[in-house]
């Protein structure tokens, strides 16, 4: 009988002793993932890179015009309660369409389960952010923005290239560089710069689960709403262009709007 | 008997959770040869790339080293890589194109060999057609208008020598030869070839001071109404100068070779060819995936005054209408200025690089 009891033992020990703690699953879930899908779209239709090179969209301007190129920067994350600090995340995302990478980014950090008044990011590098050097891996993208007086002597780092080509006023196809970053008048006295990102709002949201927002990026309002964008006149050299960067940055209020939700 | 089976019991017990290490025995490891990361590179870029199941090793890349210098890798015995790729000349020859060992031609410009394991999409070769190192090492080998052997051949020889085999066994713990292993060893001596230590380069760590016309000819560089240079070579936040990607950058209305169309099939990319790093200029020419410019004077001219227009011509490419970006003649002897003070002599003369 003893011998049987210790070969029960023994059996027991040599076939439970690396099973899972099946009481883990029984933890309360407090906190949730997180994940941002960047999809984008021309008005009703869809644009990913495989849409690309093709001279197929209009602008408001009545301008026919291709993308060839289509990447821009996203951060600080933020979810607002109230009555409480908002949880800011401070991290960036290079959201590179033409390669389609990054279009999905989900934060290391978890968020505690609750209702949040607003979830938002930063459309670029808000000025505390916009370091020159600070990001080795948007330098290896060669994402920074030079450090020199057209620029405003400050470096960072761009926050959208948008690029194409489109058919002139003189019915020929030329090309445009609609590239976004912080604005910068190297010609005044003294320099001026002004922080033109944009914070992304994308409204209330009750977090009961792993929750995923779509964000969706309306290249079309680029060109429009409320300025209407003449690629005849402003298309290339755009960067050192202050004028053309807050343009840029008063049409940019309207590209993004929240897509789906699912948790 | 059932004591002895209670006994097995308790030993899978005790054991059952304990990790499966085998017995510890005596094998000879390779020793590993980190690269030697300079310090410009690990302040501003990410970390190169280098392959899980190549390992640099100190046996590796001497191996390696031998074999990028040995003619026992073409057909007739005359030709190593280093033939096309000359240490004196940046690891490329100064030849438009370069010659093989029956005397063809090629038609492409032998690219220069330095910083390669800061190509992080990997694509290399002026068309991209070569997705690592290692692949492209074996390319030449058999291409008839180059090295025109066969890596059976070539193997067989490596094989028979009298010191091969036992390099190998210490590189990769074979003495049994192969094209891969070969290749492998090429490329581990290949990401050695760290270039930075230009004049730009000290300056940039403020351990030198440039000419008034250089810094100049950095601002028509960086500059959006002038050279816009930055967009497709970086800036001195990147001390690659190359975004490694694929351009068409005017050369040609016609384009008659497709680049990386050619690899691709997509005719969007025809005419496109990878930048070049603007690094050691003053040792490559001549210059562009031709060879087809022989000074730094007419690539300048070219882009100030020659651009051809093409359905693919690169977006960025300005005032293509009037031929380019219209630089004055200051600016284009400051351009130039800049450009060489990228040069890195010592590069030339790194004894690790010699044969």
């Amino acid at each position: 009988m003893k011998r049987f009891f210790a070969l029960l033992l023994c059996s027991t020990l040599a076939f439970t002793s690396c099973g899972e703690d099946l009481d883990d699953n029984l933890v309360l879930k407090t906190e949730a993932e997180t994940t941002f899908n960047f999809t984008h779209n021309w008005d009703e239709t869809e644009v990913t890179s495989a849409s690309f090179d093709s001279i197929q969209y209009l602008n408001q301007n009545g301008d026919s015009l291709s993308i060839e190129k289509l990447r821009y920067l996203i951060s600080d994350i933020t979810f607002s309660r109230e009555g409480e600090e908002d949880i800011v995340l401070d991290i960036y995302n290079l959201v590179d369409v033409t390669n389609s990478t990054n279009l999905s980014f989900s934060p290391e950090t978890k968020i505690p389960l609750g209702q949040y008044t607003n979830v938002s990011f930063t459309y670029g590098f808000d000025d505390e952010d916009n370091i020159e050097n600070a990001y080795p891996d948007l330098n290896s993208e060669n994402w920074e923005v030079p450090n020199i007086q057209m620029f405003g002597n400050i470096g960072g780092y761009h926050y959208m290239q948008l690029e194409g080509r489109f058919i002139n006023n003189a019915d020929e196809e030329t090309t445009y560089a609609y590239h976004n970053i912080r604005a910068a008048d190297g010609m005044a006295t003294p320099i001026t710069t002004q922080d033109t990102s944009i914070q992304v709002n994308l409204g209330a949201i009750t977090i009961t689960n792993d929750i995923t927002f779509q964000v969706k990026m309306n290249i079309a309002e680029w060109f429009q709403n409320t300025y209407q964008w003449d690629l005849n006149t402003w298309n290339s050299s755009l960067m050192g262009n202050f004028d053309a960067q807050l343009r840029m940055n008063e049409n940019g209020q309207n590209v993004f709007s929240l897509g789906t939700v699912t948790q | 008997m059932k004591k002895g089976f209670i006994y097995l019991l308790l030993i899978i017990s005790v054991s059952a959770c304990s990790k499966s290490d085998s017995p510890e025995t005596e094998t000879y490891e390779p020793t590993p040869l980190p690269l030697s990361i300079p310090q410009l590179f690990s302040d501003r870029i990410i970390s190169p790339v280098i392959p899980n199941n190549n390992p640099q090793t100190v046996e590796g890349v001497a191996l390696g080293k031998k074999l990028f210098f040995d003619t026992k890798l073409s057909g007739d015995e005359t030709m190593a890589c280093a033939s096309c790729h000359s240490p004196q000349s940046a690891f490329t020859n100064n030849t438009p194109t370069s010659e093989g060992i029956d005397g063809v031609f090629g038609t492409r410009n032998s690219m220069p060999l330095f910083n390669l394991a800061w190509n992080y999409r990997e694509r290399f070769t002026w068309d991209g057609k070569q997705l690592s190192i290692e692949r492209q090492a074996l390319e030449p080998v058999e291409n008839p208008i180059e090295m025109h052997s066969d890596w059976t051949d070539v193997i067989n020889k490596l094989q028979s020598d009298s010191e091969y085999p036992e390099l190998f066994r210490l590189a990769f713990k074979t003495s049994l030869i192969t094209k891969e292993l070969t290749t492998k060893a090429i490329a581990q001596f290949e990401r050695t070839l760290i270039s930075a230590n230009s004049r730009f380069d000290r300056y940039t760590l403020g351990q030198e001071t440039l000419t008034s016309q250089e810094l100049n000819g950095l601002d028509v560089f960086l500059r959006e109404d002038k050279g816009d240079c930055f967009h497709c070579h970086g800036t001195p936040s990147n001390p690659l100068w190359t975004d490694n990607i694929f351009h068409n950058n005017g050369l040609d209305t016609n384009v008659t070779d497709l680049g990386l169309g050619g690899v691709t099939g997509d005719s969007n990319d025809n005419g496109k060819f990878k930048s070049p790093s603007l690094r050691n200029l003053a040792y490559t020419a001549p210059y562009m995936h031709d060879g087809r410019f022989e000074t730094l004077d007419q690539v300048i001219e070219f882009y100030s005054t020659g651009l051809q227009n093409s359905t693919t011509i690169d977006v960025l490419m300005k005032n293509i209408d009037n031929g380019g970006v219209q630089l004055s003649t200051q600016d284009k002897a400051d351009l130039k200025a800049f450009l060489l003070s990228l040069s890195d002599p010592s590069f030339l003369t790194n004894p690790d690089f010699q044969e």
